[in-house]
């Protein structure tokens, strides 16, 4: 006669296929996977470079086969993908007000992007390009 | 059955049933309240208020003007002790709820700002942009979390109040999720479920306002006092009902008819200054405006849409910036609701059931004619609004007088033995527990909650709306008769226990019935026009009879008895209203 | 009325009577301007009585009516079928038991609401006689929209955190917290910290962001988590390199 909450099952492996929004965001969290990886191949190009001219020649040589070519135009895909969206949610973790008017979300979106330019700016003329 | 024992049940979670139970955790920290409400607190309909609460905070204000347009609003049918009290009280509550963080809006120097409204010499509406209700809700019930002795009890459906040798001694309610029946055991009880505007077809009233308590009251044997003053809002959207606030018009908003006229100045309502004086043209009282819609109406001046004749609100001339920082929620219901953006379009708005002035009859204590019985907030009549509410002075008045009705029920139980006469609670418990299970068994009659709520709105909106008549009122009272006669035959389409919403809304059904009643005889009656009470052949106030208010008692199966009570009158001997130009300022 | 047929297929549940849920449609004749509570209420008073949802206010203030609609969560009483296709799917909050029908349980939500102690908890002691707390425009600003939830509960219906950890505090009483900790008349953020900065609190949540696109009055919660989770790890290093200053 009486209550008898019903409880929804929830896929704890497809829950994000559901939404698109869901969709979004494992896209966003799984291109850390491919900026973890580009990581890693620099630590290996260090490594290499510290064991002479020789291994640093195969590591660039490497580096200009076919896949290796895809492998780093997909990290630069994905490392742009995870830039932009967490720089598009900055005003929202970092919100800014003068006065009594808050400073619109894409002055502080710009912002970011403007410090990226500088700094990939500086580090360009540092490395002599 | 279950029994719940208690020290003070408050019946509605409302900004008056909240603000009753903080006053008695804040005065008594070991008196056990029970807040009980058929919907989640932060549901109440106190959240759709829109405009501001009223309280004198400017230097050029006074008690004394606040006292007077409230009086001279109510056309003199306010107890003017009780308006001395509640004008006192106001700034005081109202400070109480910044302390407790409602986010009033503020002068640049930090103090609260205040607006104008209409029937109000001077500015003095406390408003939180233009969801005030919905911020001092929020802010009751936040609040009420800090007190360990405010026990919720939520989506409670009271049913039966239990007096036992004339003292008040609790309630039944339906505990929604599960259908069990509780019995409330309490040594006060205070009704604060709100009001009944559900009883009309057309109304800004959310669909719990069904004057549950104040049939409650009036089958437990208090009167139900001033019921044939009920307010029209004169702007609502049309379709919905949904209420563009009288904010807009404080703000400068301006009503034009079908020519862009602003016709309010043949109406004494005049001069049409650009922007309105206070209690002037659009800032003249509520009941002034409905009815002189009703009269442009009749001339063919308002505008024929699908949902009836409407007249047009204009903000434009305010401006996008001035719309977005005081009238967010206005922009945000029109454009949402009729498609029109007051920034660049006038509002479609028509005249729409508002508020319920009379209700359960109460002294300034906020007590009833039963001991231990307390109401506060719409559901009351104590009576500050007499026969014409003023805008913003309700949201005041249900912290004035929520916190009054906890205030008188902490003494009672001071002065009351704890002696309580169970058996005779059990006896009315069943008694209320069998009306129920009646429902349940009753089958074949055929009639349903729907067809029958229709019947009723309908009715009252033809025979007991804007202007009424002998004729009218005598219709529609012979109408409700044959509803409740056939009420008896509605059969239950749902008998399951959990959640049965079917079952609500017939006990809903059954209090506004018997509310709609005490309306239409109580109008009958008064052969008198005097606020939102204007009847055609009796067009002329008439204080020689009527300057008393109407009392109403219930009788099982007839119509109610009506009696009469004079007017408590201090200092205001009864003049004419005069608004508009007429007014010395 | 129009002659617009809208198919409502809605996911009933009887306690008594079913072992689960199933999906039931109505044909409803609807107006042009109608939301779906409308339709909803047609079926209740011409079709079929015994269907459970809950509704007040139908202007999208009092927080009653939210469900699943399409399986989007929206408040039934703002959703015009204007902007719907011809067949409607309506269905309970996820993410929350369901008590019968549309009905969903609420009571995590309510204990939640309550665990961030979500009142002033004021800088100073002031009696009313005293008059306000002064706050000028600009802090008002600060926290303004964080005031404006109405507990609708569809942030917890489209929050995956909340779906797969039902500890976690979730968005709507996270940003309610926010509200007090930025109003300047409060110095309650401390107390608030047990519940806000822990675990279940603001670490849970891993920016999804759902809850904001849902929100129906732009409150955006998750903005909010994220600015205490800010606030928060700066109080945390001031308290590790500052010695003595928790004490
Ligand atoms: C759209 C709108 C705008 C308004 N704007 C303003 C304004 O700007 N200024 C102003 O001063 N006034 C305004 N008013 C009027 C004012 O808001 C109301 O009069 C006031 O909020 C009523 O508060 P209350 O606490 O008496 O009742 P409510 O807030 O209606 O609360 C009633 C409570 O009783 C409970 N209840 C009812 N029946 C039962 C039952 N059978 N069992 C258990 N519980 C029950 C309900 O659940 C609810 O908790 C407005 C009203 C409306 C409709
Ligand atoms: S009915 Fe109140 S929010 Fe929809």
């Amino acid at each position: 006669m009486s209550r008898r909450p019903y409880i929804r099952p929830v896929s704890k492996v497809s829950w994000w296929l559901s939404q698109p929004r869901y969709i979004r965001y494992m896209a966003r969290e799984a291109s850390c996977i491919f900026i973890g990886a580009y990581s890693g191949v620099l630590v290996v190009g260090l490594i290499r470079l510290s064991q002479g001219a020789a291994a640093w020649g195969a590591f660039l040589e490497t580096l200009q086969s076919p896949v290796s070519i895809a492998f780093h135009l997909f990290a630069l895909a994905f490392a742009l993908y995870h830039t932009t969206t967490w720089f598009n949610v900055t005003p929202k973790a970092m919100p800014l007000q003068f006065g009594q008017t808050p400073v619109p979300g894409g002055a502080i979106i710009g912002a970011h992007y403007l410090g990226w330019i500088l700094v990939s700016g500086l580090i360009l003329f540092l490395v002599g390009v | 059955m279950n029994i719940i024992k208690t020290d003070v049940l408050i019946i509605g979670a409302g900004g008056a049933g909240l603000r009753a139970a903080i006053a008695i955790a804040e005065l008594d920290p070991s008196i056990q309240v029970a807040l009980i409400s058929k919907v989640y607190p932060m549901r109440s309909h106190t959240v759709a208020a829109e405009g501001g609460a009223a309280g004198v905070a400017r230097e050029d204000d006074s008690f004394e003007n606040h006292f007077n347009d409230t009086v001279t609003g109510g056309d003199w049918m306010s107890d003017q002790d009780a308006v001395e009290f509640f004008v006192h009280e106001a700034p005081k509550e109202l400070t109480q709820m910044e302390h407790w963080g409602c986010p009033w809006s503020r002068k640049p120097d930090g103090h609260i700002a205040v607006r104008p409204f209409g029937g109000m010499k001077v500015e003095r509406t406390w408003y939180a942009a233009d969801k005030t209700g919905f911020h001092m809700l929020h802010t009751l019930f936040q609040t009420s979390l800090k007190f360990p002795s405010i026990q919720r009890f939520d989506e409670y459906y009271s049913t039966d109040l239990i007096v036992v040798d004339g003292c008040c001694r609790g309630a039944t309610a339906i505990e929604m999720r599960s259908g069990q029946m509780h019995t409330f055991s309490a040594r006060a009880v205070i009704i604060a479920t709100g009001g009944a505007g559900r009883i009309f077809p057309f109304t800004t009233n959310g669909a719990i306002k069904t004057g549950d308590g104040m049939a409650m009251a009036y089958r437990a044997g208090v009167a139900l006092k001033d019921m044939e003053f009920i307010q029209y809002h004169p702007t609502g959207l049309p379709g919905t009902g949904i209420l563009i606030t009288e904010g807009s018009r404080g703000e400068g908003g301006l009503l034009v008819n079908k020519d862009g006229y602003r016709y309010l100045q043949d109406y004494d309502l005049g001069p049409p200054d650009p922007s309105p004086r206070n209690k002037a043209m659009e800032l003249g009282p509520r009941d002034r405006l409905s009815q002189a819609f009703w009269h442009e109406q009749k001339k063919g001046r308002t505008i024929k849409t699908p949902h009836g004749d409407v007249v047009h609100l204009d903000l434009r001339h305010l401006g996008e910036k001035k719309i977005n920082e005081r009238l967010p929620m206005v922009r945000e219901l029109a454009t949402a609701y009729v498609g029109v953006d007051p920034v660049y379009e006038p509002i479609p708005v028509r005249p729409v059931i508002h508020y319920t002035m009379g209700g359960i009859d109460t002294d300034i204590n906020a007590a009833t004619s039963i001991d231990g019985l307390f109401a506060a907030g719409e559901c009351a009549c104590v009576s500050i609004n007499g026969a014409n509410r003023l805008g913003s002075n309700s949201l005041t008045e249900i912290l004035v007088f929520g916190a009054r009705a906890g205030q008188s029920a902490v003494q009672i139980l001071a002065a009351d033995s704890p002696q309580v006469d169970e058996a005779a609670i059990h006896e009315q418990a069943n008694a209320a527990k069998a009306r129920i299970a009646d429902l349940f068994l009753a089958s074949g009659g055929g009639e349903t909650v729907s067809g029958l709520r229709r019947e009723m709105n309908d009715t009252m909106e033809s025979g007991a709306g804007i202007y009424r008549t002998d004729a009218s009122l005598r219709e529609s009272s012979a109408v409700i008769k044959d509803i409740r006669r056939r009420f008896a035959d509605i059969e239950l389409q749902d008998k399951s226990n959990v959640y049965n919403t079917d079952l609500i809304q017939v006990l809903e059904l059954g209090a506004m019935i018997d509310v709609a009643q005490a309306l239409i005889i109580s109008a009958l009656e008064r052969k008198e026009s005097r606020g939102s009470h204007q009847r055609l052949d009796f067009t002329e106030r008439d204080d020689k009879s009527y300057l008393r208010h109407s009392l109403a008692s219930f009788v099982k199966g007839g119509d109610p008895e009506i009696s009469y009570r004079d007017v408590t009158i201090t200092r205001s001997q009864p003049g004419e209203r005069v608004y508009g130009g007429g007014e010395q300022k | 009325m129009s002659n617009r047929i809208v198919e409502l297929e809605i996911l009933r549940y009887n306690p008594e009577t079913d072992e689960e849920p199933k999906f039931q449609t109505f044909s409803v004749p609807c107006a042009e301007d109608w939301v779906v509570l409308d339709a909803i209420n047609y079926i209740k008073d011409e079709l079929d009585r015994t269907l459970s949802y809950r509704w007040s206010c139908h202007m999208a203030v009092c927080g009653s009516c939210g469900m699943m609609i399409n399986g989007e969560p929206m408040l039934s009483c703002k959703s015009f079928l204007r902007d719907l296709p011809d067949r409607i799917r309506v269905e309970p909050l996820t993410n929350f038991p369901i008590e019968r029908d549309l009905v969903v349980v609420m009571d995590d939500f309510m204990d939640k609401l309550d665990s961030v102690k979500p009142f002033l908890i004021p800088r100073e002691e002031k009696t009313v006689d005293e008059g306000e707390f002064l706050q000028t425009p600009a802090q008002l600003s600060k926290f303004k929209q964080y005031t404006l939830c109405i507990n609708c509960t569809l942030c917890y219906a489209a929050c995956p955190q909340y779906a797969h950890n039902e500890g976690f505090v979730g968005p709507a009483a996270l940003a309610l917290a926010h509200r007090y900790n930025l109003d300047s008349r409060d110095v309650g953020r401390s107390a608030r910290a047990d519940v806000v900065a822990s675990n279940a609190g603001i670490w849970e949540c891993s920016f999804v962001g759902a809850c904001s696109e849902v929100c129906p009055h732009g409150v955006d919660p998750a903005a909010a988590i994220q600015q205490t989770k800010i606030a928060s790890s700066v109080d945390y290093f001031r308290d590790m390199l500052i010695p003595g200053r928790r004490s």
